[in-house]
Parts: structure tokens; C-alpha cells; sequence
């Protein structure tokens, strides 16, 4: 699904370059549940990026579903993000003036779908992430934990190949993050290729596959059986 | 393509900001307000005061005027110019020269004649011409006919008259058509009546009478009151006014310099000083005004751009979610499009509302010939909207480059 070799990402001008992601060499099989691990600094934010297609990488290839992502047009590259990848921030970034439902079918609405299938689809993924009932509220209506839910259903609503998310549940309790992991779990046994970075050792263990960051480089991957 | 979804999007953001959607859009909406106020009242001061030139904007008029006072040729200062047939025979050799009349007035210039008809009677100017003056002047035939050539050879002892005087002499629903008038005690017959140009009401009072007749008859054979001459299509009245006074100055040995022996008018000069002067109102409108829009978009671009800098998180989700940029930049164009849009259209019908309240305000006083329908004509309105489109597309070029170039990654990112 995800096939990234000596990939290299700099910083800042000629002369004074932050080499950050230093020849990155990964394979990520369709279906997996990667969690991307490191410290603070060490590039996970830069390479989950590059990966969402948001940011540029300097050297090196990515191909994503067989697609070379190289020198995209910023046309090309919404049309891919938007086909191709589903996005779970920390902070949820929801659409403060819009609710649940329109939250979720925004995505929708740039493949030119419809407002009532929008709607519909929307719908259904609230349902699915155990939010039927707060399909009419507005963010502030709800909690941290249920943001995030709306979140994961605004990430799923296009069908994406692969779902990215940065320290997902970074801003969640530990309840919270339990249940959360529960639902990538659930949406993983579904099929989906999922991309977790993250800080958290139980997130981490949760996943099949361990990718450690250290300055830019793999410092090693180990995958497991899926507990499930 | 219509996008519902676009102008739901545009309406909401314009809800959530009323009061600062409704202040932008004011600067757009005075402007364009200004804009039609200045040019409208500009216009209609000019057909007012064009309208006061009545027909008679290329007619020069020429008449005897003071006694030379440089000697010439041998002869004295002191003199008078006459003018007699044969100045008129010598100007109508002129090739520029159009329509003309020899005038001779009955009294005087500007008397009133005492003219009696059966039992009613009144005073009215009363004017010797020549059957071109009908034309030359814009009168056109109410009833019977104008003066021909025939009645001014054979000397006819027949008047044409005024409205004014036919409602006077004659009982409402009388035909004037063949009754006799006196005047200064010789009958008349009267053959037509003749409306004079529009708003001149010393025109309708007129009493016009072949010069040839009136001449003979009232003792003036000797000289001719004054000229009337209209130059030939095409040709300045300035051109011929010069042209003619040299013919006279000459025939009659006035020192070139000797310039107010033979009096000379023409209303083009002043008409064109006039028409230069609300040409140049009409431009300091357009100026003033261009600027207050100007104005106007500059505030909606600046509003335009603090909106994209409170938004540019949505925008960078926007992107992230699989918005292009194009799309981006469609959205912030429309919806500046549409302020300025809305707002200057606003200002235009407001704008022409008002002017058609001030009109029929004005309308129904009375001598405020100055005034004449305050209007601006569809033209302008709609070179009006198209400067207020290219201003408001300029306004959002800055704005909509800036949303464009929203980096999601910067925008997404936690504090
Ligand atoms: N826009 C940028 N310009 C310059 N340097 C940057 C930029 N973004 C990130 N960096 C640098 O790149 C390196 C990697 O940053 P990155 O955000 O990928 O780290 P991270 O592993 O996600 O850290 P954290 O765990 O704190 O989120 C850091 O040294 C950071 O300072
Ligand atoms: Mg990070």
C-alpha cells in the first residue's frame, strides 16, 4: 500500500539545512495498523505528512497504492488527499459553526456528492462510531473522546485507502484513548490501513507493527500478531 | 456550474459577521451612491442649462452697433453702420452661410404694439422677417401656414402669430385663420399660427409680419434692424460669425479694429463654454467618485483579508480534506464579488430613487428650468457596475492568493 525508499526531508535554506528525515526505507502492507513511535523532534509529524501527501520530500521515492507521489500539482495533490487519505488529528479540528453531520460530510462535498448523500453517508458513519445520536451537535457540544469519534467518521466517510493520524489521542484521558483505540481497532478489522504516531506505549502495543523514529532515521520496526 | 453549496457556505460566513459584512458593503454601496448623484445632478444641470439655448445655439445675430472711432480711408470717426439689402445680398454670396433674415422690428427693439382685433385688443412684439427665420428659428406651424416668398415679394399685407396672442384676440375654439388684425392701424390678415421653441415664452407672443411689407408700410425701407444668419451644416457658427462681420466691416470702410461698429452674437461660443464646463463636472464627478469606490474596495479587500487570516485553520482543513486551491480562491472571489455586487447595486438603485424623488420635488416648483430631469442614462449605470466588478476582482486578488497559499501543515498545527 505504502512503499517509501531513502526518502530524505530538509529544512530551511541552502546554507543552513535541518536534515530531518534522513533515508526513510518502509513498506506498509494494505490492512495494516502501523504506530510510528520516536521522540519529540525526531521527524514523526514530517514523514506522517509526507505520506498525507501535505508536505514535500527533497529526495528519494513514495508510492502510494502504485501511484507515484512525486512532483504533484497542488491540484493533484488535494485530489489524492482527498481520494486516497483520511486524516485524525490531536486536536479534531472540527468546523466549529457546522455540526456532527455536516462535520463528517464535508470530504464528501469536494468529490461533488451530493448534499442529501452526503447527509446519508455521514449518517451512517456517526452510526458507526457510536454517535447516532448526536448527529445534530455542534462541537462544543460534545467531549473530547466524542469529537475524536466525529473526527475518525469525517476520515472514513470517502472510503479512503489509508487513514493517518497524528497523536490521536494525544489530548484524550486514558479512558478515552482506550476507547478510541477500540474504534481504530474495530475500523482496522474492517480492512483499513491505518497510520498511528503517537506517544503512548498502550497505542503502541495495540498495533501489529512498530515503526521507532530516532533523528530522522528507522531505528529499527518490529511487528507482531494482531491481538485481536 | 451552480454550486448551492458554495453560496450556502458564503450566506453563513456572511451571517456570522453581520455588522462587519454590513459596514464593508456601505463603502462600496456610498460610493456607487455618489456616483449616481453627482452625475445625475451633473446631467441635468447641463440639459437645463442647454435647454435655456433653446434652438438658437448656432444662430448669430448682427446689428448696427456704436460709431467708429478710428479714422479710415480717409474718413472720419463718429460714423454709423446702416444696414440696408444690399449687406444681406453680399453676405448670402458667403458660401458658408446657411439660413438668414433680415429683422426689422415695429417700435423699436423689445416694443410692444398696441394691436387691436373687433372689440379685444392687447400688446405684443411685433417683427418684420423673411420666410427663412421659420426655419432658422425652430417654429413650427400650429395652424394655417408660415410666411413663403411670395408674401414677402409681393408684399401681403398677412401676419402669422403666436399662441399666446391667437388666445387673447380670438374666443377659445376661433379660428384665427383669416380674421384681421390692426396694427398701428393697418389691417392684417392673419394666415397661420406658430409655435415658437419650447420654454421661450416671449416667442409665443410674437406677431410676425413679411419684413418686405412691414418695411414699406411702416416707413423703415431705409435700413434693416438686424440679421439673423445660420451657418451651413457642419460649419462653425464662430467660422461664419467672422467671415460675415468682415463682409459688412468692409462694404461700409470700418478700420479692421474697429471692432463694435457691427455688433455680433452667437450663442455657440457660450453654448460650448457651458457644455466645457459640465464636460469638466463630469469628470471631476467620475474622479471623486471612482475614488470613494475605490475606497470602498480597498476596505472590502482589507476586511476580505483579516477574514482570511481568522480562517486560515478552516482553510488549511479545507486543503487537508481534498479542497484545491482554485476552489479556494473561487470561494473568496465570490463572495467579495457579491458584496460589492450587492452593495453597489444597492447604491445604484438607491442612488436613482433618490434623484427621481429630487426631479418631482423639484418638478413641481416652478422656474427651476435649471433643474431639468435629473436622471443618469443606462450607459452609465452599467459602465458603473462593470467598474465596481473589476474593483471588486482587484480587491480579492490579495486576499484569495493569501488563501490559496495556506500551508495546511502550518495551519493544523497545535499550539
Ligand atoms: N516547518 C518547519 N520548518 C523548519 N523546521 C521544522 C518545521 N517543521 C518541523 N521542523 C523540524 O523538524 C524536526 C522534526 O519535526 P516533527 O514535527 O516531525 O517532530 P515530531 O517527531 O513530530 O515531534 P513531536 O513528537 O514533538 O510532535 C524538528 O526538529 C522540527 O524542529
Ligand atoms: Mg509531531
Amino acid at each position: 500500500m505504502i512503499q517509501l525508499s531513502n526518502l530524505h526531508k530538509y529544512y530551511g535554506d541552502k546554507n543552513r539545512q535541518l536534515h530531518v528525515l534522513k533515508g526513510i526505507d518502509v513498506t506498509i502492507e494494505e490492512g495494516e495498523l502501523t504506530a510510528i513511535m520516536g521522540s519529540s523532534g525526531s521527524g514523526k509529524s514530517t514523514l506522517l505528512n509526507i505520506l498525507g501527501i501535505l508536505d514535500h520530500f527533497d529526495e528519494g521515492r513514495y508510492l502510494l497504492d502504485q501511484q507515484e507521489i512525486t512532483k504533484l500539482t497542488e491540484k493533484q495533490a488535494a485530489y489524492f488527499r482527498n481520494k486516497f487519505i483520511g486524516f485524525v488529528f490531536q486536536s479534531f479540528n472540527l468546523l466549529s459553526f457546522k455540526n456532527a453531520t455536516e462535520n463528517v460530510a464535508l470530504p464528501l462535498y469536494y468529490q461533488k456528492v451530493g448534499r442529501r448523500e452526503r447527509n446519508k453517508k455521514a449518517a451512517e458513519l456517526l452510526e458507526m462510531v457510536g454517535l447516532g445520536d448526536r448527529a445534530e451537535h455542534m462541537p462544543n457540544q460534545l467531549s473530547g473522546g466524542q469529537k475524536q469519534r466525529v473526527a475518525i467518521a469525517r476520515a472514513l466517510v470517502t472510503n479512503p485507502r489509508v487513514i493517518l493520524a497524528d497523536e490521536p489521542t494525544g489530548a484524550l484521558d486514558s479512558k478515552t484513548t482506550q476507547e478510541i483505540m477500540q474504534l481504530f481497532k474495530e475500523v482496522h478489522g474492517q480492512g483499513k490501513t491505518i497510520v498511528i504516531v503517537t506517544h503512548e506505549k498502550e497505542i503502541a502495543d495495540a498495533c501489529e507493527r512498530l515503526i521507532v523514529l530516532r533523528d530522522g532515521q528507522i531505528a529499527n520496526t518490529t511487528s507482531k500478531v494482531s491481538p485481536l | 456550474m451552480f454550486d448551492l453549496d458554495r453560496w450556502r457556505e458564503i450566506l453563513f460566513t456572511f451571517q456570522q459577521h453581520k455588522m462587519r459584512t454590513l459596514l464593508t458593503a456601505f463603502g462600496v454601496f456610498w460610493g456607487i451612491f455618489m456616483l449616481v448623484m453627482l452625475l445625475g445632478v451633473g446631467k441635468s444641470l447641463q440639459q437645463g442649462s442647454v435647454k435655456n439655448f433653446g434652438g438658437h445655439t448656432n444662430t448669430i445675430w448682427m446689428w448696427s452697433g456704436s460709431a467708429t472711432q478710428i479714422p479710415y480711408k480717409g474718413l472720419p470717426t463718429g460714423r454709423r453702420v446702416t444696414l440696408k439689402d444690399g449687406d444681406l445680398a453680399a453676405l448670402r454670396k458667403l458660401p458658408e452661410l446657411g439660413l438668414s433674415s433680415s429683422v426689422n422690428n415695429l417700435g423699436g427693439w423689445m416694443v410692444n404694439q398696441y394691436i387691436v382685433r373687433k372689440s379685444k385688443s392687447g400688446t405684443f412684439p411685433t417683427s418684420g422677417v423673411e420666410p427663412e427665420i421659420f426655419t432658422l428659428s425652430g417654429y413650427t406651424m400650429l395652424q394655417g401656414r408660415a410666411i413663403n416668398d411670395l408674401d414677402f415679394k409681393e408684399k401681403r399685407k398677412i401676419a402669422v402669430i403666436g399662441p399666446t396672442v391667437a388666445d387673447i384676440l380670438f374666443e377659445p375654439g376661433e379660428s384665427p385663420i383669416g380674421e384681421e388684425l390692426e396694427i398701428g392701424g393697418v389691417n392684417f390678415t392673419v394666415i397661420g399660427v406658430f409655435l415658437g421653441r419650447e420654454d421661450d415664452q416671449e416667442d409665443q407672443e410674437k406677431i410676425l409680419l413679411p419684413n418686405s411689407t412691414l418695411r414699406t408700410t411702416f416707413n423703415q425701407t431705409g435700413w434693416i434692424g438686424h440679421f439673423q444668419l445660420a451657418p451651413k451644416p457642419g460649419i462653425n457658427a464662430a467660422v461664419l460669425e467672422q467671415k460675415a462681420k468682415a463682409v459688412i466691416m468692409s462694404r461700409h470702410h470700418i478700420h479692421p479694429s474697429d471692432m463694435n461698429v457691427v455688433g455680433t452674437y452667437n450663442a455657440q461660443k457660450d453654448f460650448d463654454k457651458v457644455n466645457g464646463l459640465f464636460t469638466g463636472i463630469k469628470v471631476f464627478s467620475w474622479v471623486v467618485a471612482i475614488g470613494t469606490i475605490i475606497a470602498g474596495v480597498v476596505g472590502v479587500g482589507n476586511i476580505m483579508l483579516i477574514i482570511v487570516k481568522e480562517r486560515t485553520r478552516e482553510i488549511g482543513l479545507h486543503k487537508a480534506l481534498g479542497a484545491t486551491p482554485s476552489h479556494i480562491i473561487g470561494t473568496i472571489l465570490m463572495e467579495t464579488l457579491i458584496i460589492t455586487l450587492i452593495s453597489g447595486y444597492l447604491g445604484l438603485a438607491v442612488g436613482v430613487f433618490c434623484l427621481e424623488g429630487l426631479t418631482s420635488f423639484l418638478g413641481q416648483q416652478h422656474d427651476v428650468d435649471m433643474f431639468a430631469n435629473a436622471e443618469i442614462d443606462f450607459t452609465t449605470a452599467l459602465l458603473a457596475l462593470a467598474a465596481l466588478v473589476v474593483a471588486g476582482c482587484f480587491a480579492a486578488i490579495l486576499p484569495a492568493s493569501k488563501a490559496a497559499s495556506v500551508d495546511p501543515i502550518v495551519a493544523l498545527q497545535d499550539e
